[in-house]
């Protein structure tokens, strides 16, 4: 066996390191010092991340296919990798000082190993080229996070959460499991280029157009597309903030890429006569369905919940533009997601430890108490509903120039509707500015000083938020990335 | 030429309003005041040195061998390209009339910004509230003016008259407590923003046909059998308006586009100069202080619209109809305003329909200029009478400024005998009213003068007509002038002081521009502007006829005012009493302020206004309203589908998933 095959795989094996180094130190290190393990394990992350951003700028390394077509790399899969690096070191970061909380004591290390477990699993989805990779990858990103998800085993929400979230996610695997016993009844393989190929010469079958609509099923339950989205409000409510705004960013954003990769690599001669019509509903439902929801929820998880639904539609609008651009543009828009979303996530997170308050009715006049989390959070919102100069105005910009790229009177009426779900959303987004600034009542949250890492925190986010959007170079090295990308050979109408 | 003095030009005004703007609350009003004041005195200085190098430096830049003067860019910053040749440019433009322009809007801006320091308080002596806003907002309309005749392109000139027009807003509305103030300040913005819409357009037109904004290329036109207009260089696109000249002149509803390009153009310039019917807003304006009277609403902003006119000459000079207009306007206008102001009774509103027709004036003049009479005489006596009226009528309402600063209203049954008390004030605004009327040897003598000659070449009409204006001008500011200085004077109340002249600030500026106006009428100001650049012999076109007439004329009608209003007595309400409907007519300005309520009012609200705003508040806001509520409707209906149950989760994941195939294989079979 050629070893060197195992150097494609460096992202891979440095986050086993990272994996490594948290279980040792949880392991070995003594009790006095086990309070340092959360910020351990976020130095470790943020050194693997520099370290992946600088290899990504420096090296320009070709397209590798490894261990017999299972695996591949390319910059396009390190960015993505390394944009996902970016969101989970912010996680981290916020979840620093509810780790070190009281109940947390004896289990520290296992969140901090599940996550990177997760986040294993997610490196998999993306680069596998064979589907026996891609379930394990799909699996491991899923399974441990129920556990992630019951954590908080005080609270009766938490085990709910995560029974619901085990159940449906173990049928949805079952679905996505059938589908694929469909396709390889069909192709008789499961990499994905001998399917292509086998797809590309036969004729559209029912059996098939079933598979490909199991397919998107499996995959849409973990991208929370309506109507595969069910789970998502209350296991966002039940879960521990810091396991919310990893399953809403992270998870999302690399089962999205994924999707791409498996639509364009695997069904991507059938785009035009089945999969795009499918999408297409599905889309539309999504943002529709999701700001719906969004507009009635007064718990502010929740209500971010129904809100990360409704985005994950936008970001499918990356996967149906089918073209470079909307590939590059629907990473752009994973990144500044990431981004606004931590934002938000990070002032509820603190808000939550110091006062437990979730409810959006407490946020009445948190600008008089707390000026600067108020501030945050209204930046972050105003990036979620897409405002200009914010970094949410550009990326909902150039994923519908993405999608506009299509060209046909169908794009167009799906980016008006998405136009106008747009509307809707800044009302529900407002609605919470509204209750910071505006509302007259008492105040429910005391004023309190915030934990320097949950600062630290927000103050990437608000980073983000503020100059994502302004600095180009972010733009535009990601359209020549996803230009020069291998994937784009298959985007053929 | 560096560009550093003329930059400095204007990015010092620029920088007084900025740095007074911010700053000005933080420092005492006193030097708020003088800061603004030095800075315009520098301006001063470096404008004087400006257009002394134009001038007299002899340059080859700035004067051809023939001793034609030429014009000159000193900078032009490219601001927006359209395409190669239709640019957007910032830049700096010498050329007699600008170089002039220069001059009169530094002198009269420096005046003011002195005069204000005493005008600007009161009786102790205290600040106005708000002295230092007062100062930012003058530096900011001298920044604006500046910017405005030194244009390269019609487009920076459009810029900058619109930045006229918002700091002439913002001084008429400076008493912003004072309801009427605030009126009048809306007025003026609304009347020539009117105006510049119709000017706007015409540029655009003009800029489609010719794919051109620089003056440059629009004026260095040869004009059949005139080639040699300006420095004219032949391989340049001079198809800029070949397009015009040749037969297949493009047409528009019977006139040509060029015709109509210059008429709107002329709108602007209307609604700027005050020209019926868009002179509404000039005598309202008199709301502001009454320094920025002077400076805008006398001297300066108010000839904008001559400025243009000038500028585009060449222009206009290709298409007879469009100066017949002007000529038209001009003269009608000259008439009217000359006739309202006879009538009024508070002296700035005398002033300010002065300032009318003596912009009428002006207007005419270029409007009867043609290069075959007297080698386009109009041309430098409408640049000419511009010069002095800037200088006699800014005297003319410092001086009116410093009484009503002395008695505390503007009328002038308020004031009376005067001369007594107000010595200063007195002999300067005497020589204001001999300037203005036309008397042997102020500067308004001469070029009236030569206004009345060029009219005189182009038709008998115009000359009589003006002749006639001109004489009533110097009825009216006798008139006033007896009826403020003379008469008995007012008793003075127990208790209150008798008024006096005023601080040496505000008499400075008068004193200055009084001597002024009793030179400046022997610059040999053809030897510096003329219409094609070449010197022009004053005297050899001095006509010495028609000179006596105009004095005989204006003797005349002093004389009259003299038994009218020397002394109190019946003959002024007789002569009311004979003519009842014209003294109302004139009175009331002809009614145009009504005419304009009613169509405003009346018409345009009630006819346009009202359905637009019921279009707007039930079928747009309906709409709006309509999509929120069923929005709201849809999400009350799918609340349902999230019951919390797992079992109704997977129901309607597996249902999803078989539509979703279903669906597809239905459709694809």
């Amino acid at each position: 066996m050629d070893y060197s095959q195992f150097l494609a795989m460096k992202q891979e094996i440095g986050l086993l390191v990272v994996f490594l180094l948290v279980f040792l130190y949880d392991t070995f290190m003594p009790r006095s010092t086990q309070k340092g393990l959360p910020a351990f394990a976020s130095i470790a992350m943020l050194l693997l991340t520099v370290a992946g951003c600088l290899g990504c700028c420096l090296c320009s390394c070709s397209d590798v296919v490894a261990f017999g077509g299972m695996y591949e790399t390319s910059p396009v899969i390190s960015a993505i990798k390394n944009i996902l690096n970016i969101g989970v070191v912010i996680v981290l970061i916020q979840s620093i000082k509810w780790a070190n909380g009281e109940f947390m004591t004896m289990r520290r290390g296992e969140f901090y190993e599940l996550l990177l477990v997760t986040l294993f699993g997610m490196y998999l989805m993306i680069s596998a080229r064979h589907f026996l990779v891609f379930v394990i990858g799909l699996e491991s990103a899923s399974l441990p996070l129920a556990a992630m998800v019951a954590f908080d085993k005080n609270r009766y929400e938490s085990h709910e959460a995560a029974v619901k979230y085990i159940l449906t996610a173990v049928f949805s695997s079952a679905i996505f499991m059938m589908g694929l016993s469909f396709v390889y009844a069909l192709a008789g393989s499961l990499y994905f280029e001998n399917i292509y190929g086998a797809l590309f010469v036969s004729s559209t079958s029912t059996m098939l157009v079933i598979a490909i609509a199991f397919v998107i099923a499996g995959i849409g339950f973990k991208l929370s597309l309506v109507p595969f989205h069910l789970w998502t409000a209350d296991v966002y409510q039940g879960a521990p903030t810091s396991v919310t705004s990893y399953l809403s960013v992270i998870s999302k954003g690399a089962t999205a890429f994924a999707f791409l990769v498996v639509m364009a690599q695997v069904f991507g001669s059938l785009y035009a006569q089945v999969w795009e019509w499918m999408l297409y509903a599905l889309i539309i439902l999504t943002i529709t369905v999701g700001n719906l929801f969004a507009i009635r929820q007064r718990n502010m998880k929740r209500f971010l919940a129904f809100s990360s639904i409704s985005q994950a539609g936008y970001i499918m609008l990356g996967v149906i533009a089918y073209n470079t651009l909307g590939m590059a543009a629907m990473m752009f828009y994973i990144l500044v997601y990431i981004f606004s979303n931590l934002g938000a996530f990070g002032v509820i997170g603190a808000i939550e430890n110091a006062s437990g308050k979730v409810s959006m009715d407490d946020y009445r006049g948190l600008y008089k108490t707390n000026p600067r989390l108020a501030f945050t959070m209204m930046l972050a919102m105003f990036s979620l509903a897409g405002i200009p100069p914010f970094a949410g105005f550009f990326s909902k910009f150039f994923i519908f120039t993405g999608a506009l790229q299509g060209a046909s009177v169908a794009i167009y009426v799906l980016v008006l509707i998405a136009l106008i779900n747009t509307i809707v959303s800044l009302y529900y987004y407002l609605l919470v500015v509204k209750a910071m600034f505006i509302s007259d009542d008492e105040c429910v949250i005391a004023p309190f000083r915030s934990s320097c890492s949950e600062r630290l925190g927000m103050w990437i986010a608000l980073f983000g938020i503020m100059f994502l959007g302004l600095l180009s170079p972010v733009y535009d090295s990601l359209i020549d990335l996803s230009s020069l990308s291998s994937i784009g050979m298959y985007f053929i109408r | 030429m560096s560009a550093t003095i003329p930059v400095l030009i204007l990015a010092i005004p620029l920088f007084m309003f900025i740095f007074l703007g911010l700053a000005g609350k933080k420092m005492s009003h006193l030097l708020a005041g003088i800061l603004g004041t030095l800075g315009m005195g520098t301006v001063l200085v470096l404008a004087y040195y400006t257009a002394f190098h134009y001038f007299f430096s002899g340059d080859p830049a700035f004067i051809s061998e023939a001793g034609e003067r030429l014009q000159y860019i000193v900078f032009n910053q490219t601001w927006l390209q359209f395409t190669d040749r239709l640019v957007i440019s910032l830049g700096f433009f010498l050329d007699p009339i600008s170089a002039m322009m220069l001059v009169v809007i530094t002198t009269i801006s420096f005046m003011v910004h002195l005069y204000s320091l005493g005008y600007m308080r009161d009786h102790h002596g205290v600040f106005e509230k708000g002295f230092q806003r007062f100062y930012a907002f003058l530096s900011l309309f001298s920044f604006s003016m500046l910017g405005l005749v030194v244009a390269t392109n019609i487009f920076q000139m459009y810029i900058f008259w619109e930045l006229v027009g918002a700091s002439s807003y913002l001084l008429i509305g400076f008493y912003y407590t004072k309801n009427s103030a605030v009126s009048a300040s809306k007025k003026a913005f609304i009347v020539t923003r009117f105006a510049d819409l119709g000017f706007l357009i015409g540029i655009l037109v003009l800029s489609f046909y010719t794919g051109t904004f620089d003056f440059t290329s629009l004026t260095s036109v040869p004009v059949e059998g005139m080639a040699n207009v300006y420095h004219v260089d032949l391989s340049t696109p001079n198809a800029v308006l070949g397009v015009f000249q040749s037969s297949a002149a493009p047409m528009f509803m019977g006139a040509s586009v060029l015709t109509w390009a210059l008429v709107l153009i002329f709108m602007g310039g209307m609604g700027k100069s005050a020209m019926m019917p868009l002179h509404i807003w000039l005598p309202d304006a008199m709301e502001g202080p009454t320094p920025v009277s002077a400076l805008i609403h006398a001297a300066t902003m108010v000839v904008a619209g001559v400025y243009l006119v000038a500028r585009l000459f060449p222009l206009y000079l290709m298409e007879e109809t469009s100066l017949v207009i002007v000529t038209v306007v001009g003269a009608i206008t000259a008439f009217y305003a000359a006739m309202v102001a006879c009538a009024q009774i508070d002296i700035k509103r005398v002033l300010a329909f002065s300032t009318i027709s003596q912009i009428a004036f002006m207007m005419v003049s270029l409007g009867v200029a043609r290069p075959e009479f007297h080698e386009g005489l109009g041309y430098m006596a409408s640049m000419f009478h511009l010069f002095t009226h800037a200088m006699f009528k800014a005297l003319l309402f410092l001086g009116a400024g410093a009484l009503i600063h002395a008695i505390g209203s503007n009328d002038y049954t308020a004031m009376h005998g005067l001369r007594k008390y107000m010595p200063v004030t007195h002999w300067t605004f005497l020589i204001g009213c001999l300037a203005i009327a036309g008397i042997i040897p102020f500067s308004g003598f001469f070029s009236k003068d030569e206004i009345l000659s060029a009219c005189g070449n182009y038709s008998p009409l115009v000359y009589v007509w003006m002749s006639m204006v001109a004489g009533l001008t110097a009825f009216y500011m006798f008139r006033l002038y007896y009826l403020i200085f003379w008469w008995k004077e007012h008793k003075i109340p127990e208790g209150h002081h008798a008024p006096h002249d005023q601080a040496w600030t505000m008499s400075l500026p008068l004193i200055i521009l009084a001597l002024i106006s009793c030179v400046a009428g022997f610059i040999p100001f053809g030897k510096f502007v003329s219409w094609n650049g070449e010197p022009y012999d004053f005297m050899a076109h001095f006509d010495w006829g028609v000179a006596s007439i105009s004095l005989l004329v204006a003797v005349l009608a002093i004389i009259l005012a003299t038994v009218m209003y020397r002394k109190e007595n019946s003959l002024p309400e007789k002569f009311k009493n004979a003519l009842p409907a014209l003294w109302d007519w004139c009175h009331h300005r002809f009614y145009w302020d009504e005419l304009y309520m009613f169509i405003t009012h009346k018409i345009i609200f009630n006819g346009i206004c009202r359905p637009l705003a019921w279009f707007d508040r039930h079928i747009i806001d309906g709409t709006m309203d309509s999509f929120a509520i069923l929005t709201n409707k849809a999400s009350e209906l799918i609340r349902p589908l999230q019951s919390g149950q797992v079992q109704m989760y997977v129901w309607i994941y597996i249902i999803g998933a078989l539509l979703l195939g279903g669906v597809t294989v239905l459709c694809l079979i």
